[in-house]
């Protein structure tokens, strides 16, 4: 009986579940890291006055580039751990196109490997073409 | 005031945001930004990154939920895709370039539009034939209903590529999904079911936020300490939010909000008249 049930119809199935998990556990991990580093800011300078938000600062306030932060979080700096919690949850939605382009590739669905792989170069640019202006 | 107090009064706040946006159907992100600028005058390129944060976090979660039912159409939503993120990202290289009362003021338009939008008429009708380049590019599917699957078929696929592509240079202009743009492209334009044209819509949220929002931590516009309270709050309130659904019809409360919205968005077009950002 199985048989006549196509393959495609399976690995499309088995994919979407898969992003579907994917998706969430990406959420969760992201909003785990972000509430341990925010729990250390706080305890570390809850007391203090409020940064002048109202002033934009830019770049200078650091932690604005992959190794900036990766080389903070490991030093247990506070706000470099909130930052990495949200490189997580950027990370996210990109992990699933990739996981699309995997699935379509099972598929052998070249129409769809094609405008995956056109969706994901736009994203690698957007990451690593100095769009830094 | 002190990091504290900001950060719990934020935290509430984001809560609020994320419930309401989820009940609506608006998204966690139009509200963060008014919630921000008007309340806590944070500077609107601050709240801008903060609301991408906000529509990532908000999209993935909701979208975990919607795949596995089977509703969202993923090549519809990949296909679209390509629109909304290049537009995305040339919508993040023109903010450096816009001053931030013109932003303003654009997003209260957008907002004005988006609660138009939401209290619509919405469209229940599966198409029976569509276009030939839907067929070509096998945009037609099927979603399961009360009375089992219902199979749909869509046309004018050139013109909503075009007004995602608009959707898309929205969100990254001013931060937010543009959810209401891509309703509208899926919804009136291609004829598509609105519970598939909701679900694929909140499925490519989180992939056109993310290719604006890596442009703006570059640019510094996420400041850790206001992502903090605005990730987590806007996440536990669209939870409570898409608890609530189940059990409510938030009909009266659509209206309200819409409502109140406006009122927002007429004060962020004033002030930006003003020159107030």
């Amino acid at each position: 009986m199985k048989k006549l049930i196509s393959k495609h119809f399976f690995a499309d199935k088995d994919i979407e579940q898969f992003i579907g998990l994917q998706l969430r556990y990406g959420v969760i991990i992201s909003s785990l890291i972000v509430l341990i580093g925010g729990l250390i800011y706080l305890s570390q300078s809850g007391q203090l006055q409020l940064p002048p938000y109202h002033q934009f600062t830019g770049t200078r306030a650091g932690y604005t580039n992959f190794g900036e932060i990766l080389t903070g979080a490991i030093g247990m700096r506070a706000k470099a751990i909130i930052q990495l919690g949200v490189l997580v949850l950027i990370a996210t939605p990109i992990l699933r196109i990739a996981f699309s382009l995997i699935g379509f590739v099972l598929e052998k669905d070249k129409m769809y490997i094609l405008i995956t792989t056109i969706v994901l170069t736009v994203m690698m640019v957007s990451i690593f073409g100095g769009l830094k202006v | 005031m002190t990091i504290l107090t900001f950060t719990i009064i934020l935290l509430a706040g984001a809560y609020l945001a994320g419930l309401v946006g989820s009940l609506t159907g608006l998204g966690g992100g139009v509200v963060v930004i008014p919630l921000l600028t008007l309340v806590f005058h944070v500077d609107i390129r601050y709240a801008i990154g903060a609301a991408l944060l906000a529509s990532i976090a908000n999209s993935s979660g909701a979208a975990s939920a919607y795949v596995k039912e089977g509703i969202t159409n993923i090549r519809l939503g990949m296909f679209l895709e390509i629109a909304t993120t290049v537009g995305a990202v040339a919508g993040a290289v023109i903010a450096v370039y816009t001053p931030t009362n013109t932003i303003a003021i654009l997003f209260g338009a957008i907002l004005l539009f988006s609660a138009a939008m939401t209290i619509r008429k919405k469209n229940q009708e599966a198409l029976i034939t569509g276009s030939a380049l839907a067929l070509k590019l096998k945009l037609n599917s099927s979603y399961p209903t009360k009375n089992g699957e219902v199979g749909y078929q869509l046309k004018n696929v050139g013109a909503g590529f075009s007004i995602m592509t608009l959707a898309g240079i929205m969100s990254g202009l001013l931060g937010i999904g543009s959810g209401a743009l891509k309703v509208l492209a899926m919804d009136s334009t291609m004829h598509i079911p609105f519970k598939v044209s909701t679900t694929t819509s909140n499925f490519m949220i989180g992939v056109t936020a993310a290719a604006s929002a890596v442009v703006y931590l570059q640019r510094g516009y996420m400041d850790p300490g206001i992502a903090f309270p605005v990730v987590l709050g806007v996440l536990g309130g669209a939870f409570t939010g898409s608890k609530l659904l189940t059990r409510m019809d938030p009909k009266v409360l659509k209206y309200i909000f819409c409502l109140a919205i406006s009122f927002v968005a007429i004060e962020m077009i004033y002030n930006g008249y003003n020159h107030q950002f």
